[in-house]
Order: structure tokens, then sequence, then C-alpha cells
């Protein structure tokens, strides 16, 4: 069973939501993903100061057998993208919910966290897919 | 003889199993009035000895000319060795592997190809090769896009003096990808692209701009100082490259080239009437994964044995789908063969060989054409092996006077560049003897008098 932190957010397509002090969001794949992508060689993050839209591809996955879009779970602006990954893609396996996070967003004022899940939907989902 | 394995009854037993009734059904989604019943124009089947005696005739109305046009198919010796190698049984695919890791002889030239071509071009990385060296520049526009990650207004810089061709399908592949072309104009006394030309686009969001070394024109781009120019506006640098003159010229890798293609026809392919020839492209490290095509990689088995595989395929259609780096591009796996046994034989000594013979030539050429009446040389700037003449009268009736006297001398450039005048790109490389250059000069002397006899009377 894949670790699901309880205090995140969650999509359908197994990105992660953790809320800042700041009022900023944290954005990362979820253990899970991690897992049923194997051991990354690659990951593109976007630029600073890019306007992302929520289910849009925002960042580039890459294992040694599939490479995987990530999708914005909101809208707004990348203030802040982790390029710790570019050299060392591994910490994404090792930590997907701390050093492995991709990117900060500061969200648009209108549209906020429509259509998150919240731990306990997310491993519904994830027991659903598996059965 | 029948290349089909399916029998009728294997037909009959697969549509039964699927539960269709004829293969018909299976295309059922088409609308009829979309499917056509036969087509219009195609002639009937040949047999195999009908078509060799079609072609043959076909082959015998171009004759034998002496053929002075280069223009992005350039004429070169080819060493007997290298086709007599490259149709072996063991190479004679012409397409690319499929069951990749099985085919390691296949794997291993590809690879060896790849560590010629980043020779000659400076850069880090080669792909196996495209399908040409026009669609090559189309990907190469595609890959700037994805790569610059700076700039996101997708407009790309093509000077005039790229070959027009080239420009025009990188404008049908890329334009329709929401990519806008825009033209710099060339100097009209250097023949080529100067740097207050580009100044106007300072500080503008430009994602690329494209650099054909030597120009459309055969004339010698100043392409460090263009190069610096876009690298200080965040400009990514397409180089496009006669991969003969990489012999002799700076490498585009060390005048700071972004992403390196071109036609690869020169190493050792045939004319052909246009093809099959193949595209080639480099980059650097930074850029691999936005590298459309395939690149092949040398590893270790389990067992710590040398192998070749290969590598980086998430990039590639088999495995990202619609978001490949490239759905149409492929690799043209013989004409690389032959390429790499012709880069082999030669050497880099007997290529640069080959590329200063063609620039003598081609001042020879220039030097006893420009001899003849009413004959001058368009442009100043420093050439490879082509260049660009002004006649005093229109040049396509004296091409075909020449052509009549069997030889083929030169581009008109009438239709594409009007605003030179009565102008024609004209190319000599090591293929052409003094008796040849002297029998081109005496014929077109002959031609031109001629012509002003006509005139007169």
């Amino acid at each position: 069973m894949s670790n699901i932190p309880k205090d995140l957010q969650y999509t359908q397509s197994h990105e992660w939501i953790r809320r800042l002090a700041n009022g900023q969001v944290e954005i990362g794949i979820t253990d899970h993903a991690q897992g049923s992508l194997g051991d990354l060689v690659f990951v593109e993050v976007p630029e600073v100061g890019r306007r992302v839209k929520a289910g849009e591809g925002c960042a580039v996955v890459e294992s040694v057998k599939a490479a995987s879009d990530v999708y914005s779970p909101v809208n707004g602006k990348v203030t802040a993208s982790n390029t710790e990954l570019a050299s060392r893609p591994e910490l994404l396996n090792q930590d997907p919910y701390g050093a492995g996070w991709l990117m900060r967003v500061e969200l648009d004022a209108a549209a906020k966290g429509a259509e998150l899940l919240s731990a306990g939907d997310y491993a519904n989902t994830l027991a659903e897919a598996a059965g | 003889m029948a290349f089909i394995p399916h029998t009728p009854d294997d037909v009959a037993r697969m549509l039964e199993t699927i539960g269709v009734q004829s293969i018909e059904d299976l295309f059922d989604e088409i609308p009829a009035a979309l499917k056509i019943k036969s087509l219009d124009g195609v002639p009937p089947a040949l047999s195999e000895m009908e078509v060799g005696r079609l072609l043959m005739e076909r082959a015998a109305r171009d004759g034998r000319p002496l053929n002075f046009i280069g223009a992005g198919a350039y004429e070169h010796h080819i060493p007997a060795p290298v086709w007599a190698i490259a149709t072996r049984g063991e190479f004679y695919s012409a397409y690319t592997p499929y069951q990749a890791e099985a085919s390691q002889g296949t794997l291993q030239l590809i690879y060896e190809y790849q560590s010629m071509m980043c020779g000659l071009t400076g850069m880090q990385v080669s792909n196996a090769s495209l399908y040409d060296g026009a669609s090559a520049l189309a990907e190469a526009c595609l890959m700037a896009v994805r790569a610059n990650r700076a700039s996101s207004s997708r407009r790309v810089l093509m000077p005039r003096s790229v070959n027009p061709t080239y420009a025009k399908v990188a404008a049908a592949i890329a334009g329709n990808q929401d990519i806008g072309f825009e033209a710099v104009d060339f100097d009209r006394e250097e023949g080529r692209t100067l740097l207050g030309a580009l100044q106007a686009y300072s500080g503008q969001d430009v994602t690329a701009l494209v650099l054909q070394q030597p120009n459309f024109f055969g004339n010698l781009e100043e392409v460090g100082a263009l190069t610096d120019w876009a690298h200080a506006n965040n400009v990514l640098v397409i180089a496009v490259v006669n991969p003969t003159s990489l012999a002799l010229l700076e490498p585009p890798g060390r005048w700071g080239a972004d992403i390196v293609c071109g036609e690869g026809q020169p190493l050792g392919i045939p004319l052909s009437s246009g093809g099959p020839y193949f595209g080639f492209m480099a980059t650097r490290m930074q850029y691999v994964r936005q590298m459309p095509g395939r690149i092949v990689g040398r590893t270790l088995d389990v067992e710590g044995r040398p192998g070749f595989s290969l590598t980086l395929q998430a990039r590639e259609q088999h495995i990202r789908r619609s978001k490949a780096t490239s759905n149409i591009c492929t690799n043209q796996g013989l004409m690389v063969t032959a390429a790499t046994i012709y880069l082999s034989l030669l050497g880099a000594e007997g290529l640069a060989r080959v590329a200063a013979a063609s620039v003598q030539r081609t001042d020879d050429l220039v030097a006893a054409l420009t001899r003849v009446k009413g004959v001058k040389a368009a442009f100043t700037a420093p050439r490879f092996h082509e260049a660009v003449l002004l006649l005093d009268r229109p040049v396509a009736p004296v091409l075909a006077a020449l052509r009549t006297r069997g030889i083929v001398g030169g581009l008109d450039l009438a239709g594409s560049f009007p605003e030179l005048g009565h102008a024609v790109l004209v190319c000599a490389t090591e293929t052409k003897l003094d008796t040849d250059i002297g029998a081109y000069a005496a014929a077109l002397s002959d031609v031109m008098k001629q012509s002003r006899a006509g005139a007169a009377a």
C-alpha cells in the first residue's frame, strides 16, 4: 500500500497539493505515481513565472520505460520550481512528498481547489483501480 | 509471385474470429463519400521486365550531361566499395530496425555514424538520421520551439539566403503547428545576411534563427557574429550545413550553433533524381530530450560485455504517443550505411581533399565563365563550392541552348530571386576536370554570341 499523507489533497491523475503558510500551494506526484513509473531518469519542471491552468501539462517525469506529463491541479502562476531534480531525479522516487516536490504556485483569486480529493478519497480511487 | 502471406482461408478465419463479415466492414467508419473506387491516372501493374524496360528508357532520355547544378544536391565521386559494401545482405535493409537490439550490427553502424556526425559538426549528440535535409530543418524548427524555454513567441527568423525549398518545406511542416517564419533579407553586394538585418529584432522575443553555411548562394555567412547576436537576444541558432564543407570550415559546434541539421547526400549518395537522401541532426547534450529521431547508445549487458541499444526512447512515439518529439520523422538506414562507409574510406583527410578540390574547381569555373562576354559574378563574399553569376540576358534560353550541347549549366534563380536579375547558380565539385570547365566556358561563349546575333538580326 502506498503512502498517502492525510494533510495533503490529491487528483485523479496522481498529483498532490500542499497548502503553504503564505497561501501558495506546493505540487508534486504521489508515492503511487513514482512507484508505477519506476526509477526516474529525468524530470522537467516549469519555468518560474509561467501561468498554468488546471488540467494543463506543466511538468514531465521520465523513467527508463515511460514518460508522463504532470498536470497542474490549479490555476495560477509558478513561483518556484525544484531545479534540484534536474541533476537528482531520484529524489522524486526517494521522497515524493518532500525533496521530490515539483513546483510552487500562487493561486489565481478566482478558482481555488476545485475537484481535489482528500487522502481518503484518493486511497479509495487507488483501491478501485486495483480491484 | 504472391508476397502476402495470408491465404483466403486465413483471412476468412481471422474475420470469423473477430466477428466481421468482410475486410470492407473494417473500414465502415469512413463515410462512403470519402472512399474512392480506383486510382485515376495510375497505369495497370507492370511486370518486373516491363518496369525495367520503362525505367531504362526514361534514364536514357536524361542522357549523360555534364552537370554544373548543386543547389542542395551535389555530384561527388563515390568510391566503388561504398555501395558494394552497403548492398551486402547484412546491411541491405532500407528501414529502421524494429527489433532493434537483435540487430547489433545495424546499431553499431548507426553508433559509428552518430560519432562521425558529432565529430564533423562539433556537437555532443547526433540522432540516427532523418528523412532529408529540408525536413530535418522543419524538425529543427519544431525542436527549437520546445528547447528555447526563454521564448514563448514561436517566431523563427529564416534568412532568404537559406535554400528556398528548405524554407518552403519548413513552413509547410512547422507552419501548421503555430510557428511563424519571418524572412530576413540578404545584402545585394555580398550575397549574405548582415548583422544589421538582424538588429531590427534586437530585444524582441524571437525563438530561433536559421543560418545556412555555406548559404544557398554558396557564400560564407559571418556565422560567429550572427550567432553572438542570437545568443545575446535569447535566440537559439539552427545551423544548416553541408557536411563536406565541415572538413574545411569551422564546425558549427565551435561557432555556437544550438541545433545542427542538413542534407547528407554529398556523403556517398548518388544524385538519383532527388532521392532517397538522408537528413542529419545534432545538438548539445542539454537539448537532447527535445531532439526527434532514434539515438543509439553504447552500453554493457548484464555480463559486462559491450553492446549497443536504442536510448532515450521516452522521447519517441512508441512511448510518448501524441506528445513525442516527432511523429513523422524517419531514419534512412541504408543511406546512412553508405555515408558511414564513405566517411570511413575517405577519413578526415580525404574529405578535406574533396572539399578543397571542390572549392578550387568552383573558383576555376567562375574565372572561366566570367571571362565570357556578358557574364559576371553576382557577389563579393567568400564562397565554398557554388557561385551566382549574372548574365546580360534571360537565363532560361541560355540554359536550354547549353542543354542541347550536353551541359546542365546551373540553376536559374529567376523564380526564387527575381530581384537579382538574370542570375544563375553554378557549382563544380572535384568531379569536374579542366576540360569540362573549358567545354562549359566555350559552349557558353558560343551560346551568348548566337543569342546576341539573334537579337541584332
